[in-house]
């Protein structure tokens, strides 16, 4: 075997010769309380390259179409294969993760535009970076878990059947991005702390209640699961609009799990009625 | 358990770090969780495969967890202790069970019992998994776990914060972690933190090579400011190439061991540049190479071998490809709704990122950095299981020599298990350079985090309530031990955005990101699947200017708020240090072992160095010195690694083969 890693690292560069530009137009915002405004940048483009490879550029590169010299985008990111949730932004007016957004499918031609913003429901920490706390505010309101009496050595859990396993498994790859928060209608930012803290939760919490329920030992929490949804906040603020399960990148069945809680709750409330609850 | 006012550090939200923090937290002392992004995104998302234990199907085949032992110990060409191994197999059963009743959703056969799958390196099904997302799965369970945690008060979450620096008193031999300074990744507020113990779980450090299967997050830049800070670190050079990764401009993404699990094979078309659809190319004419020249284990030979073999295919036969760099792996001949409930999750992915269906395209992959076998030295107990001989050639069915119980391998809660060379400073997880030696076996990653934070949790539990900070508690180590860390930090970002302008990095020499791709394509060329000494010395020559352009660096934000540049260049320092130890460890074993190997000394050298290579940071320099550890083998006796090669019918004559 002939030591020819240098050779091939020279080669992959070569591959990687840029054979066009894409206008990048961002959205940015220095941070909490101060003013947006909008930035544009001319990245080449060279093969397989996706959002987060031109953000990489501009990093290095930080100046304007204008000339000006500026600061790198901020933006969260981490695992880069669409399974952490982090890179969730609007592009083009769509939200989704921008590591799965690739510039030959979003901007096949030389000089097409793409247009980054940050998530509109959630607050602005800089650029396109947002806070998203509530989201996993919400999964603690939910008690989002198995309530397991401990780390020790008790054997395996519940014995479960392949279609079982195949639901809960579908409903339990939620990344947690907000998609789903972004684009319902019903799901608002509140600058008031409380009054967010009592707003709709939204259909990732929903179907996060749904997958607990259906494990054999999470559902001794199914009570208070559905308390909860069945207060401020909970299922009865969805206004089926159903665009939740249009942007949900893990393709989860959002709303099979909003019509599965509902019938929950309903049933859920009725035999409160009868125990007088 | 009575609650405590001990409190623990842990630095990292993945598997490692919060099965510690459940672990700890359960036994009524208190911990804060430290990450830099929210815990449910950690890294170990990205694991795919699953995770090894021996199961009742595989025992009555002949499997025991004792064999388990031993082909973890044979794939990593037995640089790792080997009684940590052994404790790590005996619990793994237990570990599945534990994940089980937190819900993770593993697949499940017909009956309802967890299915398996099979695995490199080994003959038997002892793989479970949940899809192909089983480290997200994995996670997650133990992320639901810690928010319950966290709201019951046992767990403080600090996320959004990344680790700075440890804060040690005392001098030489006689030191000890007391606590962290950290900085709030928003505010930029840099703060110190007591704690009677800290518990590194930073994972591992393939950003250094630019690009890799890792996270943004995986720098090792923790790792790094720990040893710089005095702690030891343990075979750097051992450095996994995943032979199946998706190349991208941003990252390499990762193809699971586990396609090739359930039947995916190996191949290039057997006539060099053959340029024909795969899809019409004929059995006759496709080069199933890894199948023959290894019949025994076929597609599913250890890492290192199948990422050489791949490797010697594309770069020195020229047959990748379209005499690329590429190779299929092919999936098409399996049915596409098996697939679907079985690899869903990574199909995705290549349909996603590479715009084909593996369904019915074979899919084109090459190796890429993955894993980081080597990391902070750590030390243990050994625990009860003593022979007075080395145990030879295990073979299935074989009564397994040890037995199962706790402590046969470590013993159980003994305070220096998995402690660094710096008294309360543990290494967790892929940061720890325990359990993998020269190889880690697919599969075996979840199982070494979960089981460091389960297994040696307890350690930790009882060194801070039993051992020195039960005497000597934190709160009484002065206020200037953590003042004189966080000045340090202070200074060392005042001096970076003292050189910050808005886009004054256009000078390629001090442009941080500049500097850290040429690091990166320098680590990768010099310093992954084929190393020479010539080569190396060339490389550590490259790191050595980088260093020097480092002190000039330029950073293009100068913000007092979320400076996400500022961050980064700090830890392209780090990176750098990180660097020198890898290519300086991979420079002086002259010999090859696992997923290291040296072009001018390609065999296995036992005489010189089944040896732990130990790198201490000398801070006039800047570079590590280096030193040598024997590796506990009293347990087992080493046996040559092949895995059974075999050279027959290759397209080419008087071949060398690769690795021999």
């Amino acid at each position: 075997m002939s030591n020819s890693a240098t050779d091939h690292a020279k080669q992959n560069a070569k591959a990687d010769t840029p054979t066009r530009t894409v206008r990048f137009r961002i959205k940015r915002c220095d941070g909490p309380g101060k003013p947006s405004r909008w930035e544009e940048f001319d990245v080449p483009i060279g093969p397989t390259e996706n959002v987060i490879s031109c953000l990489k550029w501009i990093a290095e590169h930080p100046v304007t179409v204008d000339g000006k010299a500026t600061t790198p985008v901020v933006w969260d990111s981490n695992c880069l294969e669409e399974v952490c949730g982090a890179c969730t932004m609007v592009i083009n007016g769509r939200v989704r993760q921008s590591c799965s957004c690739l510039i030959d499918q979003q901007a096949p031609n030389d000089g097409d535009v793409i247009t980054l913003e940050p998530m509109s429901k959630f607050p602005v920490v800089r650029d396109l970076w947002v806070d998203r706390q509530r989201l996993f505010r919400g999964l603690e309101k939910v008690k989002a878990w198995v309530p397991i009496d401990g780390t020790y050595n008790l054997g395996p859990g519940p014995n479960e059947s392949p279609a079982e396993q195949h639901s809960r498994y579908t409903m339990s790859t939620c990344m947690s991005c907000g998609c789903c928060l972004e684009a319902c209608p019903q799901y608002h930012k509140e600058e008031d702390e409380a009054t967010w803290d009592r707003a709709f939760v939204g259909a990732a919490i929903i179907s996060q209640a749904r997958l607990f329920n259906a494990h054999g030992a999470g559902k001794v929490l199914k009570g208070e699961r559905l308390d909860e949804l069945l207060g401020v906040g909970g299922i009865n603020d969805c206004g089926n609009a159903q665009n939740c399960v249009k942007v949900c990148p893990k393709e989860i069945p959002l709303t099979e799990s909003i019509a599965a809680i509902g019938r929950a709750v309903t049933i859920h409330s009725i035999g409160r009625f009868f125990q007088g609850g | 358990m009575s609650k405590s006012n001990k409190r623990v550090i842990v630095v990292g939200g993945g598997l490692a770090g919060l099965s510690a923090s459940i672990r700890i937290a359960e036994a009524g002392v208190g911990v804060d969780l430290f990450s830099m992004v929210p815990v449910k995104r950690s890294h170990s998302v990205c694991a795919q495969g699953g995770i090894n234990a021996c199961n009742e199907v595989a025992r009555q085949q002949g499997y025991s967890e004792y064999q388990h032992f031993d082909e973890t110990l044979y794939g990593g060409d037995y640089l790792a202790d080997q009684g940590p191994v052994l404790e790590m197999a005996n619990w793994a059963p237990n570990i599945v069970n534990l994940l089980d009743r937190m819900g993770v959703p593993f697949n499940r056969t017909s009956e309802g019992f967890r299915d398996l799958r099979l695995f490199g390196g080994s003959l038997f099904k002892r793989t479970h998994f949940a899809g192909a997302t089983t480290g997200q799965q994995l996670l997650y369970a133990l992320d639901e776990q810690t928010r319950r945690f966290a709201v019951e008060g046992k767990i403080n979450k600090r996320e959004f914060w990344e680790f700075l620096w440890p804060v040690i008193e005392g001098e030489g031999d006689d030191q000890r972690c007391v606590g962290i300074v950290a900085q709030d990744m928003r505010t930029m507020q840099i703060q110190a933190f007591r704690a009677d113990a800290v518990v590194m779980a930073t994972g591992g450090c393939g950003i250094v090579f630019g690009k890799s299967t890792n996270s943004v997050i995986c720098t090792g830049g923790g790792a790094s400011r720990c040893y710089q800070a005095g702690a030891w670190y343990g075979n750097g050079e051992m450095i996994q190439v995943h032979p199946t990764a998706i190349p991208g401009a941003d990252k390499c993404r990762l193809m699971s061991e586990s396609a090739r699990g359930e039947g995916g094979r190996i191949w290039v078309p057997r006539k060099q540049g053959d340029t024909r659809d795969p899809m019409t190319i004929p059995e006759q004419d496709r080069w199933y190479f890894l199948e023959e020249r290894y019949p025994k284990y076929g597609n599913l030979v250890p890492r290192d071998i199948a990422t050489r073999e791949i490797f010697d295919i594309c770069v020195n036969e020229h047959m990748g490809i379209g005499g690329g760099n590429m190779v299929y792996l092919d999936l098409t001949h399996m049915d596409p709704d098996y697939l679907t409930d079985k690899l869903g999750g990574i199909l995705e992915i290549y349909e996603k990122f590479a715009g084909e269906d593996p369904r019915y395209h074979p899919m084109k992959i090459f190796p890429a950095v993955h894993y980081s076998m080597g990391g902070l030295w750590t030390t243990f107990t050994p625990g009860a299981y003593r022979p007075a001989e080395p145990a030879g050639v295990h073979n299935p069915g074989d009564e397994a020599p040890a037995p199962t119980d706790v402590g046969e391998g470590m013993e159980y809660g003994a305070h220096n298990n998995m402690m660094t060379n710096i008294r309360g400073l543990y290494a967790f997880g892929e940061v720890n350079f325990a359990y993998h030696g020269a190889t880690r076996l697919g599969a075996n990653a979840l199982l070494s985090c979960i089981f460091d934070g389960l297994f040696n949790g307890v350690s930790v539990t009882n060194y801070v309530l039993e051992g020195e900070p039960a005497s000597s508690p934190v709160e009484s180590v002065p206020g200037n031990v953590y003042d004189r860390i966080v000045q340090q930090e202070q200074a060392k970002q005042a001096r970076l955005l003292e050189a910050a302008g808005e886009g004054a990095t256009d000078d390629p020499a001090f442009n941080p990101y500049t500097i850290a791709a040429e690091l990166g394509a320098e680590m990768t060329a010099a310093s992954t699947v084929v190393k020479t000494g010539a080569r190396l010395e060339q490389c550590l020559e490259k790191i050595a200017e980088l260093r020097e352009r480092y002190t000039k660096v330029r950073l293009g934000d100068s913000a007092d708020w979320t400076n996400q540049s500022l961050s980064f260049t700090r830890v392209l320092g780090d990176m750098i240090a990180m660097a020198d130890v890898i290519a300086r460890g991979g420079l002086l074993r002259e010999e090859s072992r696992g997923s290291h190997y040296r072009l001018d000394f390609p065999d296995r050298d036992d005489s010189r160095f089944l040896k732990a290579c130990v790198a201490e940071f000398d801070a006039s320099s800047g570079e590590a010195r280096i030193s040598w550890k024997d590796v506990q083998t009293s347990l087992v006796k080493p046996k040559p690694r092949t895995y059974g090669k075999e050279a027959k019918n290759e397209p080419q004559q008087e071949k060398v083969a690769a690795g021999s």
